[in-house]
């Protein structure tokens, strides 16, 4: 039991993500988050404004079960799994969020100044939350693709989009993390 | 009810994406950062051992609970869409520090901000099949 409550290592976590997958494709479906986001906009009724959003979501009822899961799985590991959210990053990392103004980085799973409920209802605050959920969306269903669908399943399946895709992932996050959180923060 | 046990799926991923703390902003933070192996190990030791579950599922020895084989539907061709596309996705995961399957583990958590991150994506998928006639792939 001890071990289950400290953080799991990655050489746990990255098979038991392919264990996830195996179970998906094994019961004939597929690996991918990221086109749930359509499967909800279709539901909200997007197909009155958008045509591509006209198709029958009922097909993805497994994904949304599959989402519903994880934010089952979320609740779980929160209430009965994680006796302490601290997370254990480098005094580097430290130091440098410390210098964008993060104050106590690492004590708990997310930082104050992006998520907690002050700054979700102050206009920065909530342009930042607003914007990254946007770019995510965006991104993601231009290239077809999250980290479930590229990154995982693509590269695992030698797939050269899935590979752009992901060299343009990094392309991003460097951009955001080295230039513009410096600006932002 | 055929439904259920994609809910159970979705629970051990939950969980596991919940307990390495890839749900964690710091996590995605240090990654771009290059100031830990953890995010790498954790994609990378997926990707492996994903390989080795791809080839057998190409080759037909693992076949699906009815014996079907297992088909991998590729990737949309093109390099505008994948590296654009991605560019824009990377931007947000960084900024998040989330993608869009710990955004719903996050909410799960109990994470009130997550929901505008949420509403934001859907916005963006929404706003992305609205414009795609006009956006290079």
């Amino acid at each position: 039991m001890e071990f289950i409550l400290q953080p799991w290592p990655w050489y746990i976590a990255g098979p038991l993500i392919t264990l996830v997958m195996f179970f998906l494709f094994f019961f004939g479906k597929k690996f991918g988050v990221s086109s749930n986001l359509e499967t909800i906009c279709a539901i909200g009724g997007a197909g009155n404004l958008v045509d591509f959003f006209k198709f029958d979501w009922k097909k993805n009822a497994w994904n949304l079960t599959f989402i519903a899961g994880t934010i089952l799985g979320g609740y779980l590991s929160y209430a009965y799994l994680t006796p302490d959210e601290t997370v254990a990053i480098s005094t580097k990392t430290i130091q440098d969020l410390s210098e964008l103004g993060f104050q106590n980085a690492g004590a708990r799973y997310l930082p104050n100044e992006i998520f907690s409920i002050e700054t979700m209802f102050s206009l920065k605050g909530f342009l930042i939350l607003i914007g990254a959920g946007f770019l995510v969306g965006f991104g993601s269903r231009y290239a077809g693709g999250c980290t479930s669908g590229h990154a995982i399943v693509g590269l695992s399946n030698l797939e050269l989009p899935s590979l752009i895709s992901v060299i343009g992932f990094f392309i991003g996050g460097l951009i955001m993390t080295w230039l513009l959180l410096p600006l932002i923060f | 009810m055929k439904n259920i046990k994609f809910l159970f799926i979705g629970i051990l991923f939950g969980i596991v994406l919940s307990k390495a703390e890839v749900i964690s902003w710091y996590r995605i933070y240090e990654m771009f950062k290059f100031q830990s192996f953890h995010m790498y190990g954790i994609i990378g030791s997926a990707v492996m051992t994903g390989m080795v579950l791809f080839y057998f599922f190409n080759k037909g020895s693992i076949k699906t609970y009815v014996g079907d084989k297992i088909e991998i539907e590729p990737k949309k061709k093109g390099f505008s869409r994948n590296i654009i596309g991605g560019t824009i996705f990377g931007l947000g995961w960084a900024l998040a520090g989330a993608c869009p399957g710990p955004m719903f583990i996050l909410l799960g958590r109990g994470v009130a901000a997550i929901v505008v991150v949420i509403i934001g994506s859907l916005m963006g998928a929404f706003l992305y099949h609205a414009l795609k006639s006009k956006l290079p792939h």
